[in-house]
This record gives structure tokens, C-alpha cells and sequence, in this order.
């Protein structure tokens, strides 16, 4: 016996042809086992919650938009893929909590290698990547995403603007963290849901 | 009896097509064709089993290497090259020996059952054929074959097999040069020494 | 007017074996995937059951090229020659039981086996004329491999079946199923139906035998330039041929339309149908499992193995026949 093969040429010429049927067997075993498939367009698979998708801008509880306009996510792009040009507040149309706002924001998607350098780069947790994936489109036009498709609708704000906070400007990091998980529950992301398809899949291939 | 003659047309034209056309493969299809309207042929005589005995043994086994040794030797695009032109020195009895053998053949012909009378001869399929000893079943052809017709049968083998050995002889004309164990190692170590060489340079 | 019968029962005939086609079609898919943990094609209609549709209307909308090197007559004829000798075996391959006045099949060939044979004998040329009329080289390798295998193949093949031929005595497709009503002959000539089984893959090159598309090798071997609907058209060919051989090994072997266990009730032609379905499972299942032959071997197998066991087989049959006879 050499690796469970037996010795002689016969008997070794045997084993082989029983091989034969051992795989045909096991290839039938496999016919009746859950298929760990994920049925995409009618069932979604649940992304991590930090997983890096389609960003999106940010606001606070109050409505303000959190972009201070500082171009400094525009400078860590390593894709050159943000533009964004600043305005001053004014005291009859103020739109962030700060001196300036981004009167444009754009970002191109499809220079994008969604990286998460923005995320990290802005002060104020004002651009965020959420775990939204599918951006498919006909025109590479429609991939440069402006504000009117990037900024969260003003319920969705989260936090209190640092201009009413007590005590100046503390980092709220973690708050938005955690955020960045549940916002899009209405939609269906969840970061249960997540582990029960993990599940699933497990069982399948075990059988 | 109209059957004979279309079936008899496209098998004379099928043939002019595989000796008149320049590219190898095409004689091939012609002649696949001809096979096959052969095949039908013998469908109408009754001879079923040497209409699928046709098909198997020259279009199956046969033709399939004339196309094996075409696409091999890829000569299949090229036409035929011209030889040199033997035809004036033989031509006339070329011609003769030609003509005698067709009017010969055309007698034939003539004198034969076939066309003169008995329709029974070029009938279509009849539901008969089917069953057993009815004219051209298997079992009856194979009986014939093996009694009464047992000597032709064995002699026809015998001239296929001098067939293939003529083809050899004549093939295998120049014989392959074979060295001898002494010379082949001679052989290979001039073969060594000159890549060795050539690995320096 | 029985020239008109026959052109209906070829009509209705064509419809069926056609439909097959499109279900085996999608029937190998569904089952390739189950055995590969993939649910297969289950997009268009419920459980798919609407694919062969799609991929028919993608097949007829797609454009048909020809390569500027390619022989353009011959390269348009070799589909069809494919064609026609895959659907010319469903002429006389029987149903079911044979009836006075109705027959299942369109004709009975009193040589029936050997003209199955012959149309095989002529797909041939669809593959290989067609490999050599594209003007490229990996249909050529592939073509050239096709006569090579099929040739070799077809001996061991031709062998295996005489044996059934021999215990029947007869070489009438009917009149071998009749001569099954007390014993299957997958019994007595197991041999021959492990030859004939393995030969039948080979022959309809299908995997593990498909040297002759070999898309890791050859890139699809023979219909490499094709597309549109001529690639369809061999593509239906390929398939009608498992079917055929199906149809054919159930005929032989495994008593084509008769019940096992005297299970009479269920009629004739379903038995049939059933048998044949076992068949192309088993074939999918084959392509499922096998890893592609080397060429090398292909050859030392056909011709080292299966073709002198199936000539022991044929003369050990014949034995046994004149002794007992």
C-alpha cells in the first residue's frame, strides 16, 4: 500500500476503476446538497458594514450639512476623483455649521478605487462610504455623482452640530460608525442578516 | 423507372465532379455524394444491406482518410499541381481502349434486364423488405455470402490483401534509412559534440 | 398515400426530437450545476423551464461570420452535413411496440443497426469538413482529431454491438427488442454494453472524450470560427447524437420498450422514454465527474483496450451461441 493505492498491477488496475465509481458517487452525493448560491438580483447579499461602496454626505441631527467644504478629502484622493469647490455661510442661508460649505461636491465613481482615504481625511465624518454597491449605468456621464445624489435627505442627520454642542468640538467618530451600519435598514441592510446567509452557506458546502 | 434515371443523372454528374474539380476536398464531397446517391441506388434494388454496407465501409472508413490525410498535409487549399503532360504520346490508344470499353459498357447496358423490362427490378421499398427472405435481407445476403458465393467472397479478400501489399511495395520503394546500433551512436555523440560546440560559440 | 404518412410522422418527429434537444439541453445544465453546488439556469420562466427559448432566439439573432481564410462552400455544407445525419437515425429507431396498421417509427429497416451506423459514419464529415474549412488552425488540430478518434472508436463500437446482433439473430431494431421479452441482453452481454457505453461517449464526443472541442486546448475545437446559427446547428447535432445513442443502447440493452418486472401497466413508450432519460443522466453525470482524456491515451485506449476486449467478447459470444444453438 503507497498512498492507500495497493500493490500488483491487477489490484492496482482495480482500485483504479473502483476510483471511478467512488468519484461518480461522490459527484452524485453532491447533486442532493443546499447550493450555497445566492439567488443575487431577488435575494442581496449583505455586505459588511464597513465595506466600502457608494459614498455619501453626510448631515446633522438638525438638518446642517456636515461639509465644511476643506477640499482635504479632495487632496487624500489618491484617484484624483473629488472636486469640490467651497462657498462662505452667509447668516441668511447658512447650510453647515461652520464658515463654509460645499457649494459643489462631485464625485467621479468611476475613477473612484474606493479606498476610504476621504472617510479618513474629513474632519467632520461629512463623506462616508456606505455598503450600497450597484451603480451599474449606460453613460459614463451618469457616474459622476453631484450633491443632489450624494447628500443624505435632512431626516437622515445624525449628531449634534458642534456650533450648539457645549464645550466646543469633540470628535464623534464612534457615533458615526455606527451610523455608517444602520442607516440604510430601510433598504434591507442589516448587519444580522449578514450572518444568516453566512450560515447557510456553511451547511451547504458541509452538506 | 424515373427514379433510375434522376438517380442515375446525379450519379454520373456527381462523378464527373469529383474528377473535374481542382481542389482535393471538393472531389471528396463530390464523392461523399456519390456514395450516398450509390447507397440509394442500391436502396431501390432491394439491396438494403449493401446500400448501409456502401455508406459504412467506403464512406466511413475510406473517404474519412482521404479527408484525414488532406487536412493532415493541409494540400486541401493548394490545387493540384500540373504534371508533365504524358497525354500526346498516348492518346490515341488511350482513346481507343476508352472507346471500346464504353461501348462495351453501353451494350451491357442495353442488353440488360434493367432497362428492357421487368419493373419488379426497380421497384421502391416495399413494406416486404422488412421482413425476412425477401431478395437483398441481411439474413439471405449473408447466407449467400458464406455458401454459395464463399469462394468469390475469400477470393476477393485475398486480391484486397495483394492490393495492400502492392500498395506497400510500390510506396516503400526507397528503403528508410535504419542505422545500425554502432552507427547510431556514432550518430549521436557527432550530434552531442556539435551542440556542445555551438553552446561555446 | 402512405408517402404523405410518412412525411407527417417525419414532421411530428422533427418537432419532438427537437424539443428533446432544447430540454436535454437545459436538463444537462440543471443537472451540471446541482453537482457542481450551482442552482443552473433559473432566470427565465419558473425553475428556467424558458431558457431553451432565449438561448434559440439568441442563437438566430447572432451574426453569422465566415472567416476570410475559410473555404465558404464547404464551411456552409458541413453543419448540415452534422444535421441531417443526427436526425436521419430517428427515422427507423422504434418507440414502442410496432402495431399492425400504426408503427411507431417511420420506417423498420430490416438493417436497422448498421444504418444508424452509416449516418454516424457520415457525421463524421460535418466535424471534420468543418474543422478543415475553417482555414484556422485549432479547428483543423480539432478535426483532424475527430476522424482519428471516431474511427478508432467506431471499430470498438461496431464489435460490441455484433455480440447483441449475434444472441438476437437478427439485425432489425424491433426484432432485437423482441428477442429481450424474457432477458434484457445488458445481462448476458455486459461486456459488449461496457464497450458500447463507453464507445457511445467517445463517438458523440462528449467529456470525458471531448478531445475534439477541448476548449482548454483547442478553444472549442472544430466549431472554433463558427457562431451565430450555424454553431447552433452543430450544437443541435452534438446533442441529437447523445440522444441517439441513448436511444440506441436502451434498444440493445436494456429492452427498449419492454416493462422490467412485467410492470405492463405502464405503457410501452414511457418505459422507453425513461430508459433513454437514465441514459443522457448518465452521460451528463460522466461529464460532471471525468477529467478530459490525453489524446495519447484516448488512442492506446480504444485501440489497446476496448477493441480487443470487445473482439474476445464477439468471439466468446458466438461460441457460446453455436454451442447452445
Amino acid at each position: 500500500m503507497k498512498n492507500g493505492v495497493p500493490r500488483g498491477r491487477m489490484r492496482k488496475h482495480l482500485y483504479n476503476v473502483g476510483a471511478l465509481f467512488r468519484g461518480l458517487a461522490t459527484v452524485f452525493g453532491f447533486m442532493f446538497m443546499r447550493k450555497p448560491t445566492i439567488g443575487y438580483p431577488s435575494v442581496k447579499k449583505q455586505h459588511a458594514p464597513r465595506f466600502h461602496g457608494l459614498h455619501e454626505l453626510r448631515r446633522y441631527g438638525d438638518g446642517k450639512e456636515r461639509c465644511i467644504g476643506c477640499e482635504l478629502c479632495a487632496i487624500a484622493c489618491p484617484a484624483n476623483a473629488i472636486t469640490v469647490i467651497g462657498a462662505e455661510n452667509t447668516p441668511s442661508d447658512r447650510r453647515s455649521p461652520g464658515e463654509r460649505y460645499a457649494a459643489r461636491y462631485e464625485i467621479d465613481e468611476l475613477r473612484c478605487i474606493f479606498c476610504g482615504m476621504c472617510e479618513e481625511a474629513c474632519p467632520t465624518d461629512a463623506i462616508v462610504l456606505t455598503p450600497r454597491f450597484e451603480m451599474s449605468d449606460y453613460r459614463r456621464g451618469s457616474f459622476i455623482y453631484a450633491k443632489d445624489r450624494l447628500l443624505v435627505p435632512p431626516e437622515a442627520g445624525v449628531g449634534t452640530p458642534p456650533d450648539e454642542r457645549p464645550g466646543g468640538i469633540p470628535a464623534d467618530l464612534g457615533e458615526v460608525a455606527e451610523i455608517k451600519s444602520t442607516t440604510d435598514i430601510d433598504k434591507g441592510y442589516s448587519a444580522t442578516y449578514r450572518g444568516q446567509i453566512l450560515k447557510t452557506q456553511r451547511r451547504g458546502l458541509a452538506g | 423507372m424515373t427514379l433510375f434515371w434522376i438517380l442515375g443523372v446525379l450519379l454520373v454528374a456527381s462523378a464527373v465532379f469529383v474528377i473535374s474539380q481542382r481542389k482535393p476536398v471538393y472531389s471528396v464531397v463530390g464523392l461523399l455524394f456519390h456514395f450516398a446517391v450509390l447507397a440509394v441506388f442500391f436502396l431501390t434494388l432491394n439491396a438494403e444491406f449493401l446500400a448501409v454496407i456502401q455508406i459504412v465501409i467506403y464512406s466511413g472508413a475510406t473517404l474519412i482518410l482521404f479527408v484525414f490525410v488532406i487536412a493532415l498535409l493541409s494540400s486541401g487549399v493548394a490545387p493540384f499541381s500540373v504534371g508533365p503532360n504524358r497525354m500526346p504520346k498516348a492518346a490515341i490508344p488511350a482513346g481507343l481502349i476508352a472507346f471500346v470499353a464504353l461501348a462495351l459498357v453501353v451494350y451491357g447496358i442495353l442488353r440488360a434486364p434493367l432497362v428492357n423490362a421487368p419493373r419488379a427490378a426497380t421497384t421502391s421499398i416495399p413494406g416486404a423488405v422488412g421482413a425476412p427472405n425477401v431478395f437483398g435481407s441481411v439474413a439471405d445476403f449473408g447466407k449467400a455470402l458464406f455458401t454459395t458465393h464463399l469462394l468469390p467472397f475469400e477470393m476477393t479478400a485475398f486480391i484486397l490483401m495483394v492490393a495492400v501489399i502492392g500498395v506497400v511495395a510500390l510506396a516503400g520503394e526507397t528503403t528508410p534509412f535504419v542505422p545500425s546500433l554502432r552507427r547510431a551512436r556514432i550518430i549521436e555523440r557527432e550530434m552531442r559534440e556539435a551542440l556542445l560546440r555551438g553552446g561555446e560559440e | 398515400m402512405s408517402w404523405l404518412l410518412v412525411l407527417i410522422k417525419s414532421a411530428l418527429l422533427l418537432f419532438v426530437v427537437i424539443t428533446t434537444f432544447a430540454y436535454a439541453m437545459l436538463f444537462e445544465r440543471k443537472i451540471m450545476g446541482w453537482m457542481q453546488l450551482r442552482p443552473g439556469p433559473n432566470r427565465v420562466g419558473p425553475w428556467g423551464l424558458l431558457q431553451p427559448a432565449a438561448d434559440a432566439v439568441k442563437m438566430l439573432f447572432k451574426e453569422d461570420l465566415t472567416p476570410s481564410t475559410a473555404d465558404p462552400l464547404i464551411y456552409k455544407l458541413a453543419p448540415f452535413i452534422s444535421l441531417v445525419s443526427a436526425f436521419g437515425a430517428y427515422a427507423i429507431i422504434p418507440w414502442s411496440e410496432p402495431r399492425p396498421g400504426d408503427i411507431w417509427s417511420i420506417g423498420n429497416v430490416n438493417a436497422g443497426i448498421l444504418f444508424i451506423f452509416a449516418l454516424t459514419a457520415i457525421g463524421v464529415y460535418g466535424v471534420s469538413l468543418g474543422g478543415w474549412a475553417s482555414g484556422s488552425k485549432y479547428p483543423l488540430l480539432g478535426s483532424v482529431r475527430a476522424t482519428a478518434q471516431m474511427i478508432s472508436y467506431e471499430l470498438a463500437m461496431t464489435m460490441s454491438v455484433i455480440g447483441v446482433l449475434i444472441v438476437a439473430g437478427t439485425t432489425s431494431l424491433a426484432g432485437i427488442v423482441h428477442a429481450q421479452q424474457r432477458i434484457w441482453f445488458v445481462i448476458p452481454q455486459l461486456i459488449g454494453f461496457a464497450i458500447y457505453f463507453v464507445t457511445a461517449v467517445a463517438e458523440t464526443n462528449r467529456a470525458p472524450f471531448d478531445l475534439v472541442e477541448a476548449d482548454a486546448e483547442l478553444v472549442a475545437g472544430f466549431h472554433t470560427e463558427y457562431s451565430g446559427l450555424r454553431f447552433g446547428l452543430f450544437f443541435i447535432a452534438e446533442y441529437v447524437n447523445m440522444l441517439t445513442v441513448s436511444c440506441v443502447a436502451t434498444l440493445l440493452f436494456f429492452g427498449g420498450w419492454n416493462a422490467p418486472f412485467g410492470w405492463t401497466f405502464i405503457p410501452g413508450i414511457v418505459w422507453f422514454i425513461l430508459k433513454v432519460l437514465f441514459f443522457i443522466f448518465c452521460y451528463i453525470w460522466l461529464r460532471a465527474t471525468m477529467p478530459r482524456f490525453r489524446y495519447d491515451r484516448l488512442m492506446a485506449f480504444g485501440w489497446k483496450v476496448l477493441l480487443p476486449v470487445a473482439t474476445l467478447n464477439l468471439i466468446a459470444t458466438a461460441v457460446v451461441v453455436a454451442v447452445k444453438g
